[in-house]
């Protein structure tokens, strides 16, 4: 063993003492802001390799922002999807309604309606684009910040909206916490409140899609700040060793929680170069050009049908408001960051594609986004019928004890028993609905 | 023992192509302890392979193929090794079926070989089983005779819940022996018995009379089973000794008759003593068979320290320390 120098303090006193870093965001509450740090390069200026190359042809655009929504609203370059009219409307339609959806929400957890909410503000094409790339029996893993997708599949609103309110309607049975849904009709699965945790499941539905030969691929979200969890790194070790038909989307929203995407380590590196090291294939791109997240979801969708291997996309966006209803992100971060966030909105950019492509105008705009917001207010009143969290419209106290196992075992009707007895000595005459 | 599990994991798969074997060396080696062997060959690649080095990785992807449809029957190589996996296994593969109110399932059976006597040293001699025994939404399955492990195993398998299946390491193959433990009869028997080809499974949830009698009642379950039976036989002790074979679900009707009947109940278990099983089984005793007690419950236990390895024949319950047990209950 080497032998540490003898002697007093002074001796190694040339060496330079060590120092721990710790990562620090640019800004704080009050600074300015200048995001000239961040390189945006032209949209269309990135190659798009085939679908089917070698995992380390990706190489360059792991560190690069594959775009195609240029500042001049139109589409530029290899990645542009040539999505027809029609379809970019549907998308736009699918943004208006989750921003109806997630104001309403959370003005609904203000109200007391339920307990808590989380908005996707600004990260709206990370999940609809992307949904709308795949086939709508893919499989989902998603984490909790992709209500996108069940709008995109057409899950009914107020399905949702019961979810969010735990109420007798609930199909959860008032389980989860809200926003946690779950839907095998829609090849949605099911959320949990433990990061990351979806990420090797995802894997292992790819892995068994492939052992049965089927044709269908799955895909999971996950935030950049929860990809510091061992089961991220599970799943892309296991991702690759199999060749498994899965897409890992990686949703860089620059913030978690509280914590910059610096201690998540991107400091030092992409959360799209993170699939070099595992020879995944890797892919950067602006997440707020919802042109670009179609067009890299639909390669990688190819890619994994093709059996040409699972692909890690990075979504680079920004949260534009906070973390939950729970959180105030004027505590930790600049005001500024949301208006100087060089990438812009998804919904603005994609209104404005439209617009120049001479299939749309703010008219139209403000006419749908209308539309959007009576539509969830009607479902929120239909699903206010079937109660509202802790007003006692709930589903009955048995169902606490169903499905924690196929079968009812004796411990549980013994429980289940006893809470049926403590409701009837607290409620003599019988709670309405319970 | 290993043979009977073999057999079963075959049988099961001939019989249903949607059973995946996976886990670390369970593949073409056919797993450290040899309960994969041939597996591979016979059913082919695609459905029992070797996997990265990742218990996280193995419970996650597991839960990923249930709720494809698909039922895995992933082996964590050693029980000691389950920890990295456990998030998987209490909060997923646990919950699923609830979070999801039907929706999706984890239909998956964990094999682990569990327990000490090989001189595994602290990393491959635990038995955690009260953790999964704490966890609602969890089965945990204990083997105690090649007979039952071929028959558990089977009903673990066609179980829509998540199982665990803890195997007594110290009795898949030898019948033990060691500086302080004679050869056992009562395993010896077992061992050398004819576990029956085709299918046959047990139910999980019901115990087994291990032996019949009137004395005092034992609660046992896996290796322990054997030891207690062969302390009981050479002292003559007309114990009445139940072999748990499953801690959840539990059967309480068959642990009620028997301490009714016999008015003493001692619990045997290798496992650390603090808030180990023996103490629920202890507290379903007092509970329930209070008014037909005549002694305080006992409980023989391993001790409350990491899995020593050279001292190990010290550490988990042999027949002195549960000798003593019997006698104290004998003597009230
Ligand atoms: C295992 C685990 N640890 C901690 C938390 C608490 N938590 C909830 S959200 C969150 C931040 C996640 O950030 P990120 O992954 O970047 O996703 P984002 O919220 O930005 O979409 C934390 C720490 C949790 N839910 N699960």
């Amino acid at each position: 063993m080497a032998e540490r120098p003898k002697g007093s303090a002074e001796q190694g006193a040339n060496k330079p003492a060590l120092s721990l870093h710790v990562p620090e965001p640019t800004y704080r509450p009050g600074d300015p802001v200048d995001f000239a740090h961040i390189t945006v390069p032209d949209a269309g200026k990135q190659a798009r390799p085939d679908e089917t190359c070698d995992a380390i042809e990706t190489s360059d655009l792991c560190y690069d922002l594959v775009r195609v929504l240029g500042n001049d609203n139109k589409a530029h370059g290899p990645w542009d999807p040539k999505l027809d009219p029609d379809t970019l409307r549907t998308m736009l339609g699918h943004f208006a309604m989750v921003r109806a959806f997630d104001e309403r929400m959370f003005r609904g957890q203000r109200q007391g309606k339920t307990s808590f909410y989380m908005k996707c503000t600004g990260e709206e094409a990370t999940s609809i684009s992307a949904a709308m790339a795949l086939a709508s029996d893919d499989m989902v893993f998603p984490s909790y910040r992709q209500q996108g997708i069940l709008i995109a599949r057409g899950y009914p609103l107020i399905e949702m909206i019961n979810q969010i309110y735990s109420n007798r309607g609930d199909k959860l049975k008032g389980r989860q916490l809200p926003i946690m849904y779950s839907s095998r009709e829609h090849s949605f699965f099911s959320i949990s409140g433990n990061l990351a945790t979806q990420t090797p499941q995802a894997v292992g539905w790819a892995m068994a899609s492939a052992i049965k030969g089927d044709s269908r691929i799955a895909a999971t979200w996950v935030g950049e700040g929860s990809t510091a969890e061992g089961d991220f790194h599970a799943a892309c070790t296991f991702a690759t060793v199999y060749n498994a038909p899965v897409i890992l989307n990686v949703i860089n929203n620059q913030w978690a929680i509280s914590s910059f995407s610096g201690f998540a380590g991107a400091e030092r590196t992409t959360f799209a170069a993170r699939a070099l090291g595992y020879g995944l294939a890797g892919l950067r791109i602006d997440g707020n050009d919802p042109l670009a997240v179609y067009a890299a979801e639909k390669w990688a969708a190819d890619r994994a049908r093709a059996n040409a291997g699972p692909t890690l996309i990075e979504h680079f966006t920004y949260r534009a408001e906070g973390h939950s209803t729970s959180d105030d992100p004027s505590g930790y971060r600049s005001a500024q960051e949301r208006e100087e966030w060089p990438l812009g909105d998804p919904v603005t950019r994609l209104k404005n594609h439209l617009i120049e492509l001479g299939e749309w105008d703010e008219d139209r705009q403000a006419a749908m986004d209308l539309k959007c917001a009576e539509e969830v207010k009607a479902a929120t009143k239909e699903a206010e019928k079937n109660g509202i969290l802790g007003h006692g419209l709930h589903h009955p106290f048995a169902t606490m004890f169903e499905d924690v196992y196929e079968d009812l075992p004796w411990h549980l009707k013994e429980q289940s028993e006893q809470a049926i007895r403590e409701r009837e000595t607290k409620f003599p005459e019988g709670r309405p609905g319970s | 023992m290993i043979e009977a599990i073999n057999e079963a994991l075959d049988l099961k798969m001939a019989e249903d192509p949607d059973i995946i074997v996976m886990g670390e060396d369970v593949g073409y080696f056919g797993g450290v302890f040899r309960a994969t062997a041939g597996l591979q060959e016979k059913h082919g690649k695609n459905r029992v392979f070797d996997t990265p080095i990742s218990e996280c990785g193995i419970i996650g992807a597991a839960v990923g193929m249930g709720a494809y449809g698909l039922r895995p029957v992933p082996e964590i190589q050693f029980a000691d090794y389950i920890y990295p996996g456990l998030d998987q296994l209490i909060s997923e593969a646990a919950r699923l079926r609830y979070r999801s109110a039907n929706d999706y399932i984890a239909p998956m059976t964990v094999r682990s070989p569990f327990g000490g006597g090989i001189f595994g040293g602290q990393t491959h001699s635990q038995s955690p089983e009260a953790l999964f025994a704490h966890v609602a939404g969890l089965k945990t399955v204990i083997p105690a005779t090649p007979y039952d492990a071929k028959g558990l195993l089977i009903a673990a398998i066609e179980d829509n819940d998540p199982v665990i299946f803890f195997e007594p390491k110290r009795i898949y193959n030898a019948p033990f022996t060691g500086y302080y433990d004679k050869p056992v009869e009562p395993w010896k028997k077992h061992r050398d018995s004819v576990v029956p080809e085709g299918k046959y499974s047990i139910p999980l949830g019901k115990a087994r009379i291990a032996m019949e009698g009137d004395a005092l009642t034992v609660l046992a379950y896996g290796t322990m089973v054997h030891v207690t039976e062969a302390v009981c036989l050479e002292k003559g002790i007309d114990a009445e000794i139940i072999d748990l074979r499953t801690i959840v679900p539990l059967d309480i009707e068959a642990i009620e008759a028997s301490v009714e009947k016999t008015g003493k109940c001692l619990i045997v278990h290798e496992a650390t003593r603090t808030a180990g099983f023996g103490a629920e089984l202890s507290a379903l005793v007092t509970e329930r068979c209070f008014y037909h007690l005549e002694a305080p419950v006992e409980r023989v236990t391993g001790f409350d320290t990491p899995y020593p390895h050279s001292l190990e024949w010290a550490y988990f319950p042999g027949p002195v320390r549960i000798g003593e047990a019997l006698d104290k209950l004998m003597s009230e």
